[in-house]
């Protein structure tokens, strides 16, 4: 029997029960389906993190203190609190580049929150950052319009400010208009500067209700003298961050005098660990993901066992015909090898299709994004199951006695 | 008798089950059938005609015996072989008539010939030949739940000769058929068998046995009687 007279004998076989052909294609192209978009939404995920990570910079190295230290609890005061406070001493140390050849740049980081208010219009902006001019591009902040304030507004604490878009909207309406005019944070009054550009929220705050307004300015207006709460250095090179890190907890350690045996009262949070974390994360939930859907593919295979095992035991009697007529073993076992091959590609195609319109829209907040190999595979993976689970119905089909599938009622 | 009878069975026993409940459906079976014949088969009811024709037809095997068909000993043949003897050797005609359902008349008549590689046209030719011998060339597109009993029965006999076999087993072919069908059919069968084929069908009808030339009388899986008629 030709390649051609087998496909048409297989393409008769599943259209005599067009129905239960469908339902059983269905079954595979919902697993088909399943592993290409949830592969999709897995890696969407995954991209999204990492650039909304990558846009906070990843050579960022974020110096903060715990207060701890050697039998100190986090927050209680007590002479390690002071000892180990940032200062802006620290600062000027980590920015000297014979001390840390692999620091770019270093900017101090004070907050308060407060309430702004325009007139009649007010807005409490959670996040006053006090800071220098290096914030900006060390955390990946450009300024939208106007202008950032200057080393030297810092130099003379002038009362200027950066808002940044959300708390720009609430006072001015449009973000445009804010530069120029005065708001009043506290009893003092400021001058806007700049307006930041729109930043894509990373957690759950919302990261434009912000306000930056220079370091000496906050302290002498809002803050007062303490400790700085952060101290955002930047390294000179995404490679060269973990030197940076070296450097930093080295430069610290020794300018507070921590013991060696207590452990580090600084906390340095590395912005490419926490891109990698993430990034391990995303390929976590990828995979698991990927593995129910996996599953619904097997049950899709399932399915088509159990709808070949009854064609074959609903054609028993045909297959003894056409065992009577001369048909060979490996004809009857590739006809229905064939059925449920074209059955699972079907499946498979219609899988393929289905995704691919699916993961044009956004899923679960997720954009997906295809790999391009999770298609191939899972195209294989459904050929392979048609072969594989429509193999043992039609072995027992091939390998009937001819008068035992005559007889069969 | 030449030395190679078409068909020799010696000594063939078939038993169905074992122990207490063994069925006995033969019990010792030897018959030559030499080419060109015309046997009937008669007996009464489960006295094993089916049995004896399922084993001439290579559709089952004997429990104890031997097959000769054309002179080579069936138990020898691989099973890809003895798909190829029913294929090109032998054409069967049962009671039941056995169609593919939702299969057109030609492509029911054409599948032994697919299965003897024959190409797509020379297929289509034979398979027409086939039918209009039967006179059914005008129905060749009609399903079987299309076709009446006796038409039926005339498309699986033009399967059965498609591939020109040497012989023809009947089982019981004009079992199901009224007399005018039965009149077809067996007319079918004289001109057959008149070409020079192998006839061997069982029947209950005497004057279906009437047309055969020998007559063979099964009783309890045995041959009691064997007879040339005419
Ligand atoms: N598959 C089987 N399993 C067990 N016993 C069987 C089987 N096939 C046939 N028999 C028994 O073998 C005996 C002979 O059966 P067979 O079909 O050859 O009879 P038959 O002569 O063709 O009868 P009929 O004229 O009714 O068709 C019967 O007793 C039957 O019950
Ligand atoms: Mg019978």
């Amino acid at each position: 029997m030709s390649p051609r007279d087998l496909f048409g004998a297989a393409l008769r076989g599943l259209s005599a029960n067009k129905l239960r052909s469908l339902l059983t294609v269905l079954g595979v192209s919902i697993g088909v389906g399943a592993v290409i978009v949830l592969v999709a939404v897995g890696n969407g995920s995954g991209k999204a993190v990492q650039s909304r990570l990558e846009a906070m910079g990843t050579n960022l190295l974020t110096v903060s203190t715990t207060g701890g230290g050697g039998g100190f609890a986090r927050g209680q005061a007590g002479p390690s609190a002071q000892q180990y406070a940032l200062t802006l001493d620290d600062v000027a140390a980590l920015a000297d580049r014979r001390l840390a050849p692999d620091v770019a740049s270093v900017a101090p980081v004070m907050t308060s929150s407060g309430t702004a208010t325009n007139g009649d219009t007010s807005y409490t902006i959670n996040q006053v950052i006090g800071t220098t001019p290096a914030y900006l591009p060390a955390t990946n902040t450009p300024v939208g319009t106007g202008q950032s304030f200057t080393q030297q507004d810092v130099d003379s604490a002038e009362r200027v400010i950066v808002l940044g878009q959300t708390t720009a909207t609430e006072l001015f309406g449009r973000a445009q208009t804010a530069v120029g005019q005065t708001v009043k944070l506290g009893a003092v009054d400021f001058v806007v500067r700049g307006v930041l550009a729109s930043k894509d929220s990373t957690g759950f705050n919302d990261p434009n209700a912000t306000a930056i307004v220079p370091i000496s300015t906050l302290r002498a207006t809002q803050a007062g003298y303490g400790a700085l709460s952060q101290i955002v250095v930047q390294a000179a090179d995404k490679d060269r961050v973990d030197l940076a890190q070296a450097e930093v907890t080295q430069l610290l350690t020794a300018r507070h005098q921590v013991p060696a045996t207590t452990t580090s009262p600084f906390r340095i949070t590395n912005s490419a660990q926490i891109l990698q974390t993430s990034q391990d994360t995303a390929a976590t939930f990828t995979a698991l993901l990927a593995t129910v859907a996996a599953i619904s593919l097997v049950v899709g295979g399932i399915g088509v066992t159990n709808i070949m095992l009854v064609t074959v035991t609903e054609r028993t009697r045909e297959i003894g015909i056409r065992k009577a007529l001369g048909a060979r073993r490996r004809t009857i076992l590739g006809q229905f090898l064939i059925e449920a091959t074209l059955l699972s590609l079907i499946g498979g195609a219609v899988g393929v299709a289905a995704a691919l319109i699916m993961t044009q829209f956004q899923l679960a907040g997720v954009t997906p994004v295809l790999v391009p190999s999770s298609i191939a595979l899972a195209l294989g993976v459904s050929a392979a199951v048609g072969l594989f689970f429509g193999s043992m119905p039609a072995h027992r089909a091939a390998g009937l006695r001819p008068i035992d599938a005559l007889r069969h009622e | 008798m030449s030395a190679d009878a078409l068909i020799d069975i010696r000594g063939v026993t078939k038993t169905y089950g074992a122990g207490e409940t063994a069925v006995h459906a033969l019990r010792g079976v030897s018959l030559r059938v030499e080419a060109g014949e015309y046997v009937a088969v008669m007996g009464s009811s489960g006295s094993g005609k089916s049995t004896l024709m399922n084993i001439l037809g290579c559709l089952d095997v004997p429990t104890r015996g031997e097959y000769f068909l054309d002179g080579s000993n069936v138990a020898g043949l691989s099973e890809d072989q003895q798909a190829l003897v029913r294929g090109r050797k032998i054409g069967f005609i049962f009671q039941s008539f056995n169609l593919i359902p939702r299969t057109t008349a030609l492509a029911n008549v054409e599948l032994p010939l697919t299965y003897a590689h024959l190409r797509r046209a020379e297929r289509r030719t034979r398979a027409n030949r086939a039918l209009e011998l039967v006179g059914l060339s005008d129905r060749a597109d009609h399903r079987p739940n299309q076709l009446s009993g006796g038409q039926q029965q005339r498309v699986a006999i033009a399967r059965a000769l498609a591939t020109g076999p040497r012989i023809l087993l009947a089982d019981e072919p004009t079992g199901n058929l009224d007399v005018h069908s039965t009149d077809e059919v067996l007319g079918m069968f004289d001109e057959l068998n008149a070409e020079g084929r192998t006839v061997v069908v069982i029947t209950h009808e005497n004057d279906v046995a009437a047309r055969a030339r020998r007559l063979i009388q099964v009783a309890d899986g045995r041959i009691v009687l064997d007879e040339v008629t005419r």
